[in-house]
């Protein structure tokens, strides 16, 4: 297999901690994410729908783009051969522009299924400031060595 | 999952509240705007994703790793519902176009004006390829009676989506809850 960086399964134990993401908020991080996402909901790019219309602070981040932060924090750490199993997330109050989000992970469980794939569940929170503002928690297939790879399995071997 | 091994739904247990209208209860667990996108997963568009969340996984940029570890070029995962997202506009569309279209119809249904999302589950199976075209279904899985929170008095309910390739693959789940509000300040326009 190619020499990319990879986590393996077995390195990793419960209560490890991720690399921290820190992210200055901006209106173009906003608008962008939500239009990469095809989501032309006014409130993720028009201040006075936002404001005067949801009664928020301002513009916030969309729902799809918060799902690609978290795949982003979390392949950062796996390297490519992690694979996405599974992410649940609960945002509790918006990010807006002018936020300096910060994602956070520590690893809450291992395993190992019938099929014999490496799996972690991962609780991540999306902080502003003291405030949690989203927390999902990410179940995610690591190999069990260099020369095993989630991506090849398919169909009935693969349980998200 | 099911007995027979295939995804239902990413939330299993059906929940209607008492006060919840016959029209709305005939909605629950039924499989409705079943769709087809009107253009193919695209690959450029990926990169959008990829721009805003300064996503360097090789997965996505390099064309050996992917074909490697893949089997040839794929999405990232939780691109899944851009997909089937519509076009702001197109030729002979009246009104805003909107994805997720039972939300909508519970807004109009409640009265309720204004919604946010609050949760969303993301199962991921088959890989999404360029070419692809994905279709997809939204299923009411809940719907809560009145609650009032900081941001207004409405209702949550949940919503999940399949979706499946062109070969009839499921490439994903999907599950959202959101909260369809009317400002306690009176102030819906």
């Amino acid at each position: 297999m190619s020499a990319v960086r990879s986590v393996v399964f077995d390195s990793v134990s419960v209560g490890d901690a991720l690399p921290e993401l820190a992210v200055d908020v901006t209106p173009t991080t906003v608008v962008l994410g939500a239009l990469a996402s095809r989501d032309w909901r006014p409130m993720h790019h028009d201040y006075k729908f936002a404001t005067e219309r949801n009664g928020v602070a301002d513009i916030f981040l969309n729902t799809p783009n918060q799902a690609a932060w978290f795949e982003r924090f979390v392949t950062d750490w796996t390297g490519p051969t992690g694979r996405l199993g599974r992410m649940k997330f609960r945002m509790k109050t918006s990010v807006f522009p002018g936020d300096r989000m910060v994602l956070t992970g520590k690893v809450t469980g291992t395993e190992t299924d019938s099929d014999g794939c490496g799996w972690v569940t991962i609780d991540v929170a999306l902080t502003v400031g003291e405030t949690v503002a989203s927390t999902c928690d990410v179940r995610v297939a690591l190999p069990n060595d260099e020369s095993d790879n989630p991506w090849s399995r398919r169909g009935e071997t693969w349980k998200p | 999952m099911t007995a027979d091994g295939s995804v239902s739904a990413a939330t299993t247990v059906a929940d209607v509240a008492d006060d919840v209208p016959a029209n709305v209860r005939e909605m629950v667990g039924k499989p409705m705007y079943a769709q087809t996108a009107t253009f193919p997963v695209e690959r450029s568009y990926g990169y959008n994703t990829l721009a805003a969340t300064q996503n360097a996984n090789p997965l996505f940029w390099d064309d050996a790793i992917a074909s490697e570890l893949t089997g040839g070029i794929t999405l990232q995962p939780t691109t899944l519902s851009l997909w089937m997202r519509p076009h702001y506009w197109e030729p002979g569309a009246v009104g805003e176009q909107v994805a997720l279209k039972v939300h909508f119809d519970l807004k109009e249904i409640f009265g309720l004006p204004e919604a946010v999302m609050t949760d969303n589950t993301i199962i991921f199976h088959e890989p999404v390829r360029p070419g692809d075209v994905i279709s997809n279904q939204q299923v009411l899985k809940s719907v809560s009676g009145p609650k009032t929170t900081k941001l207004g008095a409405g209702r949550f309910w949940v919503i999940d989506v399949e979706f499946h390739n062109q070969d009839g693959v499921l490439v994903g789940v999907e599950s959202y809850t959101g909260f369809g509000y009317k400002r306690e300040t009176g102030e819906s326009k």
